[in-house]
């Protein structure tokens, strides 16, 4: 029995964040503090650590994880303080430098696929507490090798023009214009959550591209959807407690976390206090997002109408008539942002594959959906998705047949 | 050979209902449980998801999450004296197999039994004197009572979401609730569901003719749920493929939709499916179980030692792993002494049609659970002294479904296929309304379960035989069932009212209802039931078995619920008293 009972011991968060620009030595000096512990616990779940580097049903932190990213495979590290293949011969002073600024023992550079553009904003006392974290685990032996990459990317110094083009090292300045909770949760988002990683549009080198700063992005075959406060496409109409429910515990009366997210509730957000979520709700609502998006291409009558011939007979069950879906079960489709979004490659996805929900402690129910491939076609996907995308004060562009036709040729026989 | 694996705790025989609830509450208490499910893992997306799961041949018709023949079936025989031999398609009932069993195929029908059900002996005998009961009836009081019981309905009442009226609040008796109800604690979790036209029109007229009816309790629910355990149901779309289906879209209470959420988040939890139980092992003073020999699906057998073994299969399956594992001595017909097979029990309901010209009632808006009922008739609720019989049932209309290959109804003399069938069916479909009654069956001397003499499973292991008829008794409770509807339905102004009473003998190519009763029952006294009141055996006190082979007789209602309230109401005993103190919990 997994009784999920988490102690609240030493800072939380919040207050960690006040002690910024007074980082105090002597805390980093203490690595077997019991407080400096708990708090690089709650770092490392913040930070989503295990997401990469622990294998599904592998040994905590061993590594062995592989990213498919879009210049080839990388595999996560084993940061486990095993001396020869993990970190336990690292300084602190290299545990700090892999953290700011990419460079691992030595300084090798690192794949930015671990997300230091964003933990170079951790605060040393956070990352000398995650250190002491780290050397409370299990050691594991288990030789990784991170860098899969082809040639040419496959060479180490590739990286240094990547970051003199892309990467900004820094420590996390809060914003004099934006409340301590909004702050707190700009620190939690962008410097530990890496968010940004999966919601933030790339560039063509694969950074986060400053415009589309959490305006969704395209990863691993899915959408990540806009969660900045824009009301159409984004989460603007979500309450701060929606929010907070979303991520504590996976489902909220419009949506259910699938795929990638599914992950980030399980390893991440579901352990973190709902003082640090209530923090992010606030600074996420607070980002206007994009307000230029030109208004969607109006679709056909025709395809509008095959559409909810399509959704009548095999959403509505579920997502109800009118798009409402029934809380805490099955998504809202109307008034949705994720379901506006320019990009419907997750929905496709969905649609295509089925999907499965994230079971919590809190909400175990874990709801799937079916998966639809076998039995409709390109074009009724397609003017399904159009119809629920443009119903219901819904707007967003039409989804082509071809669209789908794209994706299901990629993921294979997978549906 | 035979592989022996680490000790568990608890090993739990079935993993549907009651073996699912047996599961949370002992891995709640922290012990190590693992369940052995003869059937494969079954969920809701994968396994019946709504684009594929209202397919009346594969599911109504072929059967497929039903137990299949080929993998075990029973023997068949009117009287002791007769040779029996094998059921080779259920129709009659429909035994479950798999995770979830009969629960993932049920209709949702969620009622409790009469507080006098469960003292029934005591009940009629003091109200109509012994002689009235028929010399070979052999109906016996449960050793619990409904007070006793009423936490444990209202338990697995929240757990579902049952969408109901309450007709007796405390005491206090609801307006368009069930009058005859015994007292429940509190409301039913979810309001009743929408009716439609047909069971409106009956209630009209069940109350113009001096009768009180109510919405039947269903567990298809009204609006979405979270129950105690935190899992979330949604609501009912009526799309009339509920009895035979699993549902697609988690609006029917089943363990997939309650509690398997939970249960498989648990460390102290482990399934294997595919993997039958051949039998409970004893240790050498016969006293006590050491656990279960299984077979899995690539044929090794195991030995899963527990200091626990709650059985928990489908109710004929209880009373053949009891039978094989000899525990329990064998009930005997001859000299009515042994318990173990004793008052094998099942139900009787009957049927009235009613065909009108100027109404239309789009029957396949349809929920498994939908209906306004009548419980008048049922039970000990009217003066059975006049009547020459005991027994009785609730009645009404419920709109189940009207799926295409099975709901033709045409008036009597219609030819039974060809262009005249045709036409009466798509003359009639739509206007056209069944009514059921739903009736006990008590328990006889020469209706019980035992070992089949001649014929055996793949494992070698002999069948269950079944011998059973119905009695006169019940067949005029029936009747007369039938003919309280009719009169009901006769005020409603058809053109045309058919009645289909129950008639004998017993068909096993008939379906009626999958609630068989009996083998194990639970009873006061070691001598005459095989069960304790917790469920647990007289004769091995570390050996509980759940389910409707409790019964000493079937009741007007349809079990579920009972069969739910007994798990949880074992499971609390277990945890309360037997955990802290191993042995038996009444003294024999």
């Amino acid at each position: 029995m997994m009784l999920h009972m988490k102690p609240r011991y030493g800072l939380p968060l919040a207050a960690i964040l006040s002690v910024v620009g007074i980082a105090s030595v002597a805390q980093a000096g203490e690595p077997q503090s019991f407080d400096q512990i708990a708090r690089g616990r709650d770092v490392s779940i913040a930070s989503d650590c295990q997401g990469c580097h622990t294998m599904p049903g592998g040994l905590p932190f061993a590594g062995g994880l592989a990213l498919q990213t879009p210049f080839g495979k990388l595999v996560a590290a084993n940061i486990t303080p095993d001396m020869q293949t993990g970190i336990g011969s690292w300084t602190d002073e290299d545990f700090y430098n892999s953290l700011h600024e990419g460079r691992g023992k030595g300084g090798e550079l690192i794949y930015p696929a671990m997300p230091y553009p964003a933990y170079t904003k951790m605060t040393y006392d956070d990352a000398m507490a995650l250190r002491a974290y780290l050397r409370t685990v299990e050691p594991v032996t288990q030789d990784v090798v991170s860098n899969q990459l082809p040639f040419p990317f496959s060479i180490r110094a590739s990286l240094n023009v990547w970051n003199a083009l892309n990467f900004t090292q820094g420590t996390f300045k809060p914003d004099p214009n934006l409340s301590p909770d909004a702050n707190h949760g700009a620190y939690l988002v962008t410097a530990l959550g890496h968010c940004a990683t999966c919601h933030s549009g790339k560039t063509s080198l694969g950074a986060d591209e400053p415009k589309a700063f959490l305006t969704g992005g395209l990863l691993q075959g899915w959408w990540a959807p806009d969660i900045t406060g824009n009301m159409r496409t984004g989460i603007g109409g979500w309450s701060n407690d929606d929010i907070v429910q979303y991520l504590w515990t996976g489902v909220n009366r419009f949506s259910v976390a699938t795929g990638p997210m599914m992950e980030t509730v399980t390893n991440s957000t579901s352990k973190m206090s709902k003082e640090d979520l209530g923090a992010i709700a606030t600074y996420l609502k607070g980002i206007r997002g994009d307000q230029t998006a030109a208004p969607p291409k109006a679709a056909a009558d025709t395809v509008l109408e095959l559409g909810k011939v399509v959704y009548t007979d095999n959403c509505s069950m579920c997502h109800v008539q009118n798009g409402d879906g029934v809380s805490g079960l099955f998504p809202k489709l109307a008034t949705n942002g994720s379901v506006q979004s320019l990009n419907a490659t997750s929905q496709i996805r969905v649609v295509l594959q089925g999907g499965r929900g994230v079971s919590t402690q809190a909400a175990p129910t874990a709801p799937a959906m079916p998966s639809f491939g076998w039995k409709l076609g390109d074009a009724e996907i397609a003017a399904a998705l159009t119809y629920v995308r443009n119903s219901w004060s819904n707007a967003a562009p039409v989804v082509e047949a071809s669209d789908v036709k794209k994706l299901r040729d990629n993921l294979g026989g997978e549906d | 050979m035979v592989r022996k694996l680490p000790s568990k705790d608890v090993v739990i025989i079935g993993l549907c209902w009651t073996g699912a609830i047996l599961a949370h509450e002992l891995t709640d208490e922290g012990l190590d449980v693992v369940a052995i499910e003869r059937g494969p893992w079954r969920d809701t997306a994968s396994d019946f998801p709504p684009s594929y799961a209202p397919d009346e041949l594969r599911y109504a018709i072929r059967g497929e999450l039903f137990l299949q023949p080929k993998q075990e079936t029973f023997t068949f025989r009117h009287k002791p004296n007769e040779m029996a031999l094998p059921i080779r398609q259920f129709v009659s009932f429909l035994p479950g197999t798999g995770v979830g069993g009969a629960g993932v195929h049920w209709n949702g029908q969620t009622w409790r039994f009469l507080p006098t059900d469960f003292n029934l002996k005591t009940h009629l005998t003091s109200r109509y004197g012994k002689d009235f009961l028929p010399a070979d009836m052999s109906i016996q009081d449960w050793g619990i009572t409904y007070d006793e019981l009423e936490p444990y309905y209202d338990k697995f009442e929240y757990l579902c979401g049952t969408s109901g009226k309450a007709g007796n609040l405390n005491g206090v008796i609801q307006e368009g609730g069930n009058p005859f109800e015994g007292p429940r604690k509190r409301a039913y979790p979810t309001p009743p569901q929408r009716q439609p036209y047909g069971p409106t029109l009956f209630a009209k007229a069940a109350i113009e003719t001096g009768h009180r009816p109510f919405p039947q309790p269903s567990s298809n629910l009204s609006q979405g749920y979270t129950n105690p355990l935190g899992v979330t149901l949604g609501e009912c779309t009526f799309c009339g493929f509920c009895e035979r289906f699993g549902c697609g879209n988690y609006s029917k209470a089943s363990v997939q939709t309650t509690i398997l959420p939970v249960l498989v988040r648990k460390s102290n939890f482990e399934a294997r499916t595919n993997s039958e139980v051949l039998k409970i092992e004893k240790d050498s003073t016969g006293k006590k179980a050491t656990g279960v020999t299984y077979i899995d699906a690539s044929g090794e057998t195991f030995f899963q030692p527990a200091d626990l073994v709650i059985v928990c299969a489908f109710m004929l399956d209880n009373a053949r792993l009891m039978l094989l594992s000899g525990i329990g001595k064998p009930y005997d017909p001859v000299s009515g002494e042994g318990v173990i097979g004793k008052n094998y029990s099942y139900q009787l309901t009957s049927g009235v049609t009613a065909f009108f010209d100027d109404k239309i009632f789009n029957p396949f808006i349809a929920s498994g659970a939908i209906g306004m009922m009548i419980d008048d008739y049922n039970g000990d609720n009217f003066d059975h002294g006049p009547m020459g019989f005991v027994g009785g049932g609730y009645m009404g209309m419920g709109q189940t479904g009207a799926r295409p290959i099975q709901t033709r109804p045409v008036p009597p003399g219609t030819p039974r296929w060809g262009s005249e069938w045709k036409a009466a069916t798509a003359q009639h479909y739509n206007s056209t309304i069944s009514f059921s009654t739903h009736g006990s069956n008590y328990s006889y001397r020469d209706a019980y379960l035992d070992l089949d003499p001649t014929y055996k499973d793949t494992h070698g292991r002999p069948l269950m035989r079944i011998t059973y008829d119905f009695h006169d008794n019940d067949l005029k409770m029936s009747g007369f069932l039938t003919d309280q509807l009719a009169s009901i339905v006769n005020a409603m102004g058809a053109k045309q009212v058919v009645k289909s009473p129950r008639k004998g003998p017993y068909d096993t190519s008939i379906y009626q209802t999958t609630h068989v009763c009996g083998g194990v029952i639970m009873g006061e006294d070691s001598a005459t039931s095989a069960v304790n009141k917790y469920l647990q055996s007289w004769d091995a006190s570390n050996v509980f078995v759940i389910g409707a082979s409790a019964f000493p007789q079937n009741a007007g209602y349809n079990p579920t619920n009972t069969v739910g309230a007994l798990a949880f109401w074992a499971a609390d005993a277990i945890r309360t008293q037997y955990l802290k103190n191993p042995g038996p919990l009444v003294q024999s």
